[in-house]
């Protein structure tokens, strides 16, 4: 079985932002840099799938600059066959629609059998990627799960529904799967693995030689939320604040006596 | 302006968000169509013409069979605008009709921009951008509450019926109910709520411990419940419950959207948080900037003392 698990790196979502000079994107200067929460799932999913069915080879895709490849990396970590990086400075200034013809492209000839997207990712929250690319590649998509099994060659998984509630749907292979947080717990790397990921088959694909396409959708700003006036913001010594919030809590509601 | 408004349905019942879509079109001044997938029974109160396919026949969850029937009437009434909601079944639908339409998807809009364009919130709601579409025909989803109707919704639709064929790749098994609460929040006057900030499971004592002292329950974000650490039944948000106590106070909570949607209407807001950027200072009366570990035990203290 050839498995394809799509990653993407993303900031830390407790930094502080900035906008880029061209006020299109974030200023990629200072900020930490992890694995998108979403894909965590998709990798986890991923491996217990390798381990359900043995024979099986899991291929990890991350597009963007270099220090995606530590991205890459920590997906073997957990258990990846090999990383394809595809090398793009500009990645941050794609819609959905290129990055998910880049992903198609690089996965067209290689007849992967299933595919793994985290359901979102946490700096665009486009939702789009793993459902193009399945589309793309005429694959059965199903987004949102949050439960994933395999037997007899088809997949049976549960989507998240608002308020908790679940759809069941059953699809055969090929298939591409948009991973919901809380599908799985997704394993933290052993220092063990961490070493052999880097022995592991790393492919640098320059986005040039890629067919691009063009962009659909135009990001004409970027910039901060106004600020909701009238807030209160306290900051200082926590016994001194506790008093203080205990005062505002008397004067302003009715739940203390 | 027209624009293609995608109602839902599900398992018998005509999903709140379609009149969201509504309100949005009413925003723009909008020529409006609309398309169900659902059932002659469930109409919406619409005053306009409503294509309707029956999910009986088309399939409840069937998105390649929607999408066929979608792209029928996209064909014949030529819309500007396609519009879903940012739901699970708008999520997974629009980008197989974008595509399918080479047409350019804006995702979770919040707002109608100036010129064109339409507002979404980026890196968890810190950050807006104003996007647009280039192309005759742009597919939206909308953020649930972000635009909502303005009196009843009132008028009986014109029916269009549709048919389709599509055999799908995809089978729908039937629904699961989320499992039934343990505690009733929404009875609860006061909830404190724990979110990934408290770092470990027992730092939830802290929480919970506060929850007592002010006499109310315990809550928490979805990390914290899929982490195991509170059961599912105290999950607040989209996916979980939606409370309206008198106060709310968020532990550690970022104040991710579908957070928010679970909360907002509470009627005092105290959120504790180390970083003084975080989102659910947007929502919040007071926004105590520091570490829960510290404050959590001081503010019970005082409580109890
Ligand atoms: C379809 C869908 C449905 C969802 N449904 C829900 C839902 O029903 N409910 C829900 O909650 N989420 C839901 N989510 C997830 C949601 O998007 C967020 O991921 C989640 O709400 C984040 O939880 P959090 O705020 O606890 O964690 P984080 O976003 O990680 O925030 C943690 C916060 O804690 C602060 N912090 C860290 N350490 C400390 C400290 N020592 N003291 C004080 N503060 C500290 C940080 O500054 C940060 O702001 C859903 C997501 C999707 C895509």
């Amino acid at each position: 079985m050839k498995i394809l698990v799509c990653v993407k790196q993303v900031p830390d979502m407790e930094s502080k932002f900035a906008v880029n000079s061209a006020g299109t994107w974030i200023d990629s200067a200072d900020l930490a840099w992890r694995m998108n929460e979403y894909d965590e799932y998709a990798v986890e999913q991923a491996v217990r799938l390798k381990e359900q069915v043995g024979e099986a080879d899991i291929t990890v895709l991350s597009i963007g600059p270099d220090r995606v490849v530590e991205t890459i990396k920590k997906a073997l970590a957990m258990g990846g066959d090999r990383g394809i990086h595809v090398k793009d400075e500009l990645s941050h200034d794609k819609d959905p629609f290129q990055i998910a013809t880049l992903i198609a492209g690089v996965a067209r000839e290689q007849n992967f059998d299933v595919l793994f997207f985290g359901m979102q990712s946490q700096d665009r929250g486009s939702a789009q990627v793993g459902v193009l690319v399945g589309e793309m590649l005429k694959m059965a998509v199903v987004t949102t799960v949050v439960e994933f099994g395999f037997e007899d060659g088809r997949i049976t998984v549960k989507r998240e529904l608002e308020g908790g509630n679940r759809a069941k749907v059953r699809l055969g292979l090929p298939a591409a799967v948009t991973c919901q947080l809380g599908l799985n717990t997704p394993r933290y790397p052993t220092l063990p693995n961490i070493m052999k990921a880097k022995k592991k088959e790393l492919t640098v694909v320059e986005v040039a030689t890629l067919a691009p396409a063009e962009a659909l959708v135009r990001t004409r700003n970027m910039y901060p939320p106004s600020k909701k006036g009238g807030g209160l913001v306290l900051e200082g010594d926590a016994a001194e604040l506790a008093d203080k919030l205990v005062r505002i809590l008397k004067e302003k509601t009715t739940v203390l006596k | 302006m027209k624009v293609l408004l995608i109602a839902e349905y599900r398992d018998g019942t005509l999903m709140g968000s379609t009149y969201e879509l509504l309100a949005f079109a009413d925003k723009l001044g909008a020529e409006t169509v609309m398309f169900l997938a659902g059932s002659e029974q469930v109409q919406p109160a619409y005053d306009g013409t409503l294509y309707l396919a029956e999910a009986t026949d088309c399939g409840e969850y069937n998105p390649e069979g929607h999408r066929e029937l979608i792209l029928s009437v996209v064909e014949k009434e030529k819309p500007d605008l396609v519009v879903f909601s940012h739901s699970s079944y708008g999520w997974d639908l629009a980008p197989r009709v974008a595509l399918a339409l080479r047409a350019p998807q804006i995702s979770e809009v919040v707002e109608i921009g100036e010129e064109g364009d339409y507002v979404v919130p980026a890196c968890n709601a810190k950050l807006r951008r104003r996007l647009a579409g280039e192309a005759p025909v742009t597919v939206l989803t909308l953020q649930a509450g972000a635009f909502n109707p303005q009196g009843a919704p009132s008028g009986t639709p014109h029916l269009e019926k549709l048919t389709t064929t599509t055999s799908a790749s995809l089978e729908f098994l039937g629904y699961e109910e989320a499992e039934k609460a343990e505690v009733d929040l929404a009875k609860a006057e006061v909830i404190v709520s724990a979110g990934r900030g408290i770092g470990k499971p027992e730092n939830m004592a802290l929480v919970a411990a506060l929850a007592e002292a002010l006499g109310g329950e315990y809550a928490a974000s979805r990390p914290v419940v899929d982490a195991g650490w509170a059961d599912h039944s105290r999950q607040v948000g989209t996916t979980g419950q939606t409370v309206a106590p008198k106060l709310y106070v968020a532990c550690g909570i970022s104040g991710a959207i579908q957070h928010l949607a679970g909360m907002k209407k509470s009627g005092f807001i105290v959120a504790i948080n180390t970083d003084k950027d975080a989102p659910i200072g947007e929502v919040a009366d007071v926004l105590v900037v520091a570490d829960l570990k510290q404050f959590v035990p001081a503010l019970t203290a005082k409580l109890k003392g």
